[in-house]
């Protein structure tokens, strides 16, 4: 024990975060007394995406450090304790809390501080900057007061921080010293196109401006000055004008400091004390600062490995600052020298003003080599780009056409993923290299959800999903996998293409379908798939003669067969709300028929040990009663959860309860590829859980939230935010699309919470579908929903009412009465199926009522 | 062998199932593409009668019907089940008399 090292971290933020992540995967954190100090009140959390904060106001959503994590390795973490002092010679750190700690390595994340420029009038009250929570809280709270806000600094963060005050309500302004936005990864004519976009957002853009007061403002509470005269008043200011190392402690310590700071590291991440390392934003490699994620992963990395005895051998030797990124909803990308400073070098440039469009790349003076390139307004191409340009990739004969639309169809001029070498970084968030990936492909990955389980590729910005199937695809096809995506032996086709063939051929039966694009007589596979399709089209009664035939197991008889025969019965509650008559009526039907009763999850009563002759008997009882079908036999809606909102509860900010019946009732009846689960809650406590269904909605103080693609059930899957504080007709209407366009797309049986994972593009793709209709299909969706909702019916109510169809619910064609070999056993009360066991000993069996 | 009739034709939806009950034992009929099929109802792998409820089509050409409970399929010709050679249902011979379906027992 007493021989273990002490291994200290100073700074728990995202690098520092890392570091510990990689001891701990070494398997060899026990080797230490690991402690990490943090002056923030919370552990590491993501920084990057620091603005979706916003989104929830809770700091819990940004947590980088996994349940338990510190607990499993025995690591110390210690919050809101600041370092202020390296006794170097005696091993010791020193903090404000009076404590001191004895190291043999040390390392220091202390990351970076914003600078703020000495601009006289910078520390009055309501100025800010952008770079912890508690900055992110002190500016929400200022901004209830508020009207105007600005933010000093047009970089990357500054524009980040401009959305922040945009979405808080406020005018919003951005003040730039150098001509464009973006001055450092992107060029003239890609700021322009920036700015232009970013102004049609509605935030005022000024550039070239050079603050030289703030004083007190006449209309609002500063006013700023300007080097050539202008003026603007604004009540809050933000400042984002660039970070600087935070290396105080290194330099009170007479460690080497670069000339413009940042402490100086060799390629193991040592200072030049061989026992203190220093990682992230405070580290100075090649005299150089890297302020992006990655790199400061890549060092905390090969810090971890160093300090572990260096078996993996890997340093860090710079990296490349190649960024792609969603500005104020702007796709905005650059790669390598983005400038053209190279010499010799050439650029070529598309411009499209029509569609918002900027896209240059700098080729070598040779035009063999792909040197850097700039992407406004659509960056889709960054990850070929990136490859051509880190893998020195020998460029086509025409480059140019690499970034020009193909007018004709064809296919555009991309990387075949396999020119890339084994070593080629495919998503440098997580270090995931082509070679990992093929080697999990083998290792039996078959989709991009399975390489995101096992690689984490992919799952940090998402940039590199498209590339990450394109290797998935590529490596399956070298295996000889033959990617066979039909649905089944009897239709060459995906259900996805088979939906299309349906809609477009108007094809209104199964029949029509095997016969104009099939072969056999199909089976239990494409049958209920086909059956499903028809229904989300055209929504016809599902028991009709000829799709009878068709339908899965529960659709067949409108109830869930159980393990015995029998079937369960699920009246619709609409959001889990039944009157106390109703709960009567349930009751009295079940004790009429013996049925065991349950509360299900989806809040509402299942009713079990129903023979097939009893269906149509107990609908028409529940439906005399005011009752219809729940559909919990179909792939298609069945609950809308809700908790009981602003009408009862003291914190509920919205009629969760009325706004839940009201969905479910406007759904109620869809088929889709797998079943559907909904919720809504009324505040941000989140009673209904709404986050772990396929739609979720949590009310907020303006409107609702939207989430979408979360599960339960087996493979549980957080919903991501879809929109934040929209009305309710606004919601109505994603909601709409959403569900048609993934009843268009997704395959047979396929969760929505599995089919974003594997939708190419991912939520930003689904946004752009949904929210900016960015395929022009959003009318049709809609109008595809308004047809089903025009067509919905009770199916047990239409199902009664004839008497050819009850016909279908006898036990036997020939003859009356009931299947006898259906018996059960008291138990707790009520009835359960008897055992093989039972039955045979025959003893206290009942028999169906 | 004597013939009993059961039911009318048009009491099988097309391509679909019905039970008929014999005596003790359940009888499973199929109407597919107009000829009818009769097998045992009892599903051997769950004890429980619904092979007449359960999905019918074809696979390489053989027809037959999946188990509505755990999916395996039964050769509608033979009743003997096409993942597991091992296990079957009884067959039972059938014909149609003008629109009458009969069962030989």
């Amino acid at each position: 024990m007493s021989d273990k090292k002490h291994l200290i971290v100073v700074g728990n933020g995202p690098v520092g975060h890392q570091f510990l992540e990689s001891i701990a995967a070494s398997g060899k954190a026990g080797d230490y007394h690991i402690t990490v100090i943090g002056e923030e009140p919370r552990h590491a959390y993501d920084r990057v995406h620091l603005t979706a904060w916003f989104e929830t106001r809770e700091a819990a959503s940004l947590n980088m450090v996994a349940d338990g994590f510190y607990e499993e390795h025995q690591i110390t973490a210690i919050a809101n304790e600041k370092v202020e002092g390296i006794n170097r010679a005696d091993k010791i750190i020193s903090t404000d809390k009076g404590n001191t700690y004895q190291y043999d390595t040390l390392v220091l994340a202390t990351g970076s501080f914003p600078f703020v420029p000495p601009v006289p009038g910078h520390e009055r009250d309501n100025c800010f900057v952008y770079r912890t929570i508690e900055d992110l809280e002190a500016i929400t709270a200022a901004s209830k007061d508020a009207k105007v806000g600005a933010v000093i600094g047009g970089g990357l963060l500054g524009l980040e921080a401009a959305k922040a005050i945009k979405d808080l309500g406020l005018e919003t302004h951005v003040i730039e010293f150098a001509p464009r936005l973006m001055a450092v990864q992107v060029d003239d004519g890609g700021g322009a196109l920036l700015r232009k976009k970013i102004e049609d957002l509605g935030v005022k853009v000024h550039t070239q401006k050079n603050t030289q007061n703030i004083g007190d403002g006449e209309t609002a509470k500063h006013k700023l000055s300007f080097a050539d005269g202008a003026e603007l008043e604004t009540d809050i200011l933000v400042f984002s004008a660039g970070i600087r190392p935070q290396d105080a402690l290194a330099r009170q310590s007479e460690l080497e400091i670069g000339e413009r700071g940042g402490i100086v590291i060799n390629d193991n991440c040592q200072t030049s004390d061989p026992d203190i390392y220093a990682i992230g934003e405070c580290a100075l490699w090649g005299g150089r600062i890297y302020g992006l994620i990655a790199p400061g992963w890549d060092m905390a990395r090969a810090a971890a490995d160093h300090v572990l005895g260096g078996a993996e051998g890997k340093t860090f030797t710079g990296a490349d600052m190649s960024t792609k990124l969603k500005l104020m909803g702007v796709d905005v990308a650059s790669i390598g020298d983005a400038h053209a400073n190279t010499p010799g070098a050439k650029c070529y440039t598309f411009i499209d003003e029509q569609a918002e469009v900027y896209k240059k790349i700098v080729v070598s003076e040779s035009g063999e080599h792909l040197l850097g390139a700039v992407l406004v307004g659509d960056a889709e191409d960054y990850g070929n780009l990136l490859q051509f340009a880190l893998n020195k990739i020998t460029l086509p004969e025409h480059p140019e056409a690499m970034i020009l639309p193909n007018l004709d169809g064809s296919a555009s001029v991309g990387l075949g993923v396999d020119a890339l070498p084994d070593t080629a970084q495919i998503c440098s968030c997580n270090n995931v290299s082509k070679g990992d990936l093929c080697a999990a492909v083998q290792g039996g990955a078959t989709t991009v959800g399975d390489l995101k389980a096992c690689t984490k590729a992919a799952t940090t910005c998402g940039g590199c999903t498209a590339l990450v199937g394109q290797v998935l695809n590529a490596e399956l096809t070298k295996l000889g996998v033959e990617v066979n995506t039909d649905i089944c032996e009897h239709f060459p086709y995906t259900r996805q293409e088979i939906y299309h063939l349906v809609r477009v051929g108007q094809i209104k039966s199964f029949e029509q379908l095997l016969e104009k694009h099939g072969k056999g007589h199909g089976c239990d596979i494409c049958k209920p798939a086909a059956a499903s399709i028809l229904a989300s089209c055209w929504n016809d009664y599902i028991l009709q003669p000829e799709h009878a035939g068709l339908q899965d197991t529960n659709d067949r008889m409108l109830a869930n067969m159980q393990k015995n025969g029998t079937y369960s019965v699920v009246p619709r509650m609409a959001g889990g709300e039944v009157t106390p008559d109703g709960l009567i009526a349930v009751g009295t039907v079940a004790k009429k028929y013996n049925l065991y009763t349950k509360i299900t999850g989806g809040q509402r009563i299942d009713l079990f040990g129903a023979t097939l002759d009893q269906l149509p008997l107990i609908w028409k009882e529940l439906i005399d009663a005011g009752f219809e079908t729940g559909h919990a036999y179909g792939k298609s809606l069945r609950t809308v959860k809700s908790c009981v909102g602003s009408t009862w509860c003291r914190y509920g900010v919205q009629d969760s309860v009325g706004a839940a019946i009201d969905i479910e009732n406007r759904y109620k009846g869809l088929r889709s590829p797998h079943k559907l689960k909904m919720a809504v809650s009324g505040c941000t406590r989140e009673c209904a859980e709404a986050q772990s269904k396929d739609v979720g909605v949590i009310a907020t103080e303006k409107g609702w939230n939207l989430y979408v693609c979360g599960n339960g059930g087996m493979k549980p899957r957080h919903a991501d935010l879809f929109a934040s504080d929209i009305d309710t007709e606004t919601l109505i209407k994603y909601v709409d699309r959403f569900l048609m366009f993934y009843v268009r797309t997704a395959d047979r049986l396929q969760r929505t919470s599995v089919w974003l994972d594997n939708l190419e593009g991912g939520l930003d793709y689904l946004k752009k579908v949904i929210i900016e209709d960015s395929l022009g299909i959003a009318a049709e969706l809609e109008a595809e929903m308004a047809l089903v909702i025009d067509n919905y019916q009770c199916e047990w109510k239409t199902t009664i009412e004839n008497e050819e169809r009850v016909k279908q619910f006898r036990s036997f064609v020939n003859v009356d009465g009931g299947d006898k070999d259906i018996v059960f056993v008291q138990e707790r009360g009520q009835i359960r199926p008897a055992t093989e066991e039972e039955k045979a000993r025959n003893e206290d069996l009942i028999a169906v009522a | 062998m004597s013939w009993t009739t059961i039911c009318s034709l048009s009491d099988i939806n097309p391509n679909a199932g019905v039970c008929a009950l014999l005596g003790e034992e359940q009888v499973a009929i199929f109407k597919v593409n107009g000829q009818i099929y009769a097998i045992g109802n009892k599903d051997p792998f769950s004890n429980a009668n619904v092979l007449s409820r359960g999905i019918v089509g074809s696979l390489n050409d053989t027809l037959a019907v999946a188990s509505p409970l755990y999916k395996q399929h039964f050769n509608l010709e033979t009743g003997i089940c096409l993942e597991d050679e091992t296990v079957s249902v009884p067959c039972y011979q059938v014909r149609t008399e003008g629109d009458l379906i009969q069962i030989a027992i």
